[in-house]
């Protein structure tokens, strides 16, 4: 797996080759552990939900990469799962609930409807929810099959792992201050 | 039916109750004028050969071109002598309002709304006269037939929620 040791310049210090292979343990171990408990908010709103209730269910069972559980609170969440089509009387509800959750945070745009409003090409429908929030993996479909769905949910699971992360993670001192 | 309905309508408002005929679908059509519209709603209900003690869709047309524009449809059903009736009401576009007729049937409430909503026909007397299904920052009525195919708003902030329990909106709503 490509980490951040392969791309350092060939002429570092030791120091730089010591931080950049700590960090790449960091990012690793991380990446790893976020990927494999991902707490899933579904914004269910149209027939899609019935794909994601059969994703979530015995058959498919979503609990084979630790996305089992669905928290009902956008603050226990990490995964936000956008299932069906959003209006526009509903954007800001949408809006207000990606807000609400804790960072580190994703977002998946389950169906065509949530992707890119689908065949909704009408006054009444956002024409996609990237036009809210900040998508990471968008699941074709209408509605997609739950092989899909698994398929897209291992997409995200390689982001995640992909993601660099710092040794320590705290703002400069002078961002830090408020200057 | 037997145009039982629509005569009886007919004898009893003249001039306002007009050119019954037999619509698809075998029902009972009659056009009413539109200032009539709530007595002859008020009949239909309380006058005891007829009992018409529902009004399961009220709906409004478009008709781009023609004159008058707009007209709103009353479907009305009777449940104790199981007849139905539809009364068409023009409304020409200067003059955008329609008696309501919640009086008489509550259940027009939303229906009324709809129409007012969509095609953007007033109906004073109405107890809440607000949209039903856009939001209150939404232009104009959107189906209507000039309203245009690709015709897109700006999205909305949310709206305060000064009382969690009963949502966003203005103090005198319900």
């Amino acid at each position: 797996m490509a980490s951040e040791i392969d791309i350092v310049p060939a002429v570092a210090t030791r120091r730089e080759e010591a931080t950049g292979f700590f960090q790449g343990l960091v990012s690793k171990s991380l990446g790893w552990a976020r990927k494999n408990s991902l707490y899933q908010y579904p914004f269910v709103t149209a027939c899609c939900g019935m794909e994601y209730m059969s994703v979530a269910s015995a058959r498919y069972d979503i609990a084979r990469f630790g996305a089992e559980v669905p928290r009902f609170s956008p603050r226990q969440a990490d995964l936000l799962l956008v299932v069906g089509t959003v209006n526009c009387k509903q954007a800001p509800v949408l809006k207000r609930i990606y807000e609400q959750m804790a960072e580190p945070k994703w977002v998946i745009a389950f169906g065509v409807c949530a992707s890119s409003g689908g065949f909704y090409d009408n006054y009444a429908t956002v024409q996609g929810i990237d036009r809210l929030v900040p998508v990471d993996v968008y699941i074709p479909g209408c509605p997609p099959r739950p092989e899909q769905v698994l398929d897209g949910l291992i997409l995200l699971q390689k982001k995640i792992q992909a993601q660099q992360h710092k040794l320590i993670d705290r703002l400069p001192a002078q961002l830090a201050a408020g200057k | 039916m037997s145009q039982a309905v629509a005569k009886a309508l007919v004898e009893r408002f003249p001039g306002v109750a007009h050119d019954a005929y037999v619509g698809p679908g075998g029902d009972d059509v009659v056009f009413v004028k539109k200032e009539g519209i709530a007595e002859v709603c008020r009949f239909l209900k309380e006058d005891p050969a007829l009992r018409f003690n529902l009004a399961p869709y009220i709906t409004a047309v478009d008709y781009l071109g023609q004159d008058p524009r707009f007209e709103v449809v009353y479907n009305c059903t009777s449940t104790a002598r199981g007849h139905r009736v539809r009364l068409r009401v023009k409304v020409p576009e200067s003059d955008l309002q329609v008696p309501t007729v919640t009086g008489v049937w509550s259940g027009a409430d939303w229906f009324e709304r709809y129409c007012f909503d969509m095609y953007g026909i007033r109906f004073p007397g109405h107890p809440d006269h607000r949209r039903l299904f856009m939001y209150d920052e939404f232009v104009g009525h959107p189906l209507r037939k000039d309203y245009p195919l690709r015709g897109r708003q700006p999205l909305t902030p949310e709206r305060d929620v000064p009382d969690l329990y009963r949502g966003p909106g203005p103090e005198t709503r319900d």
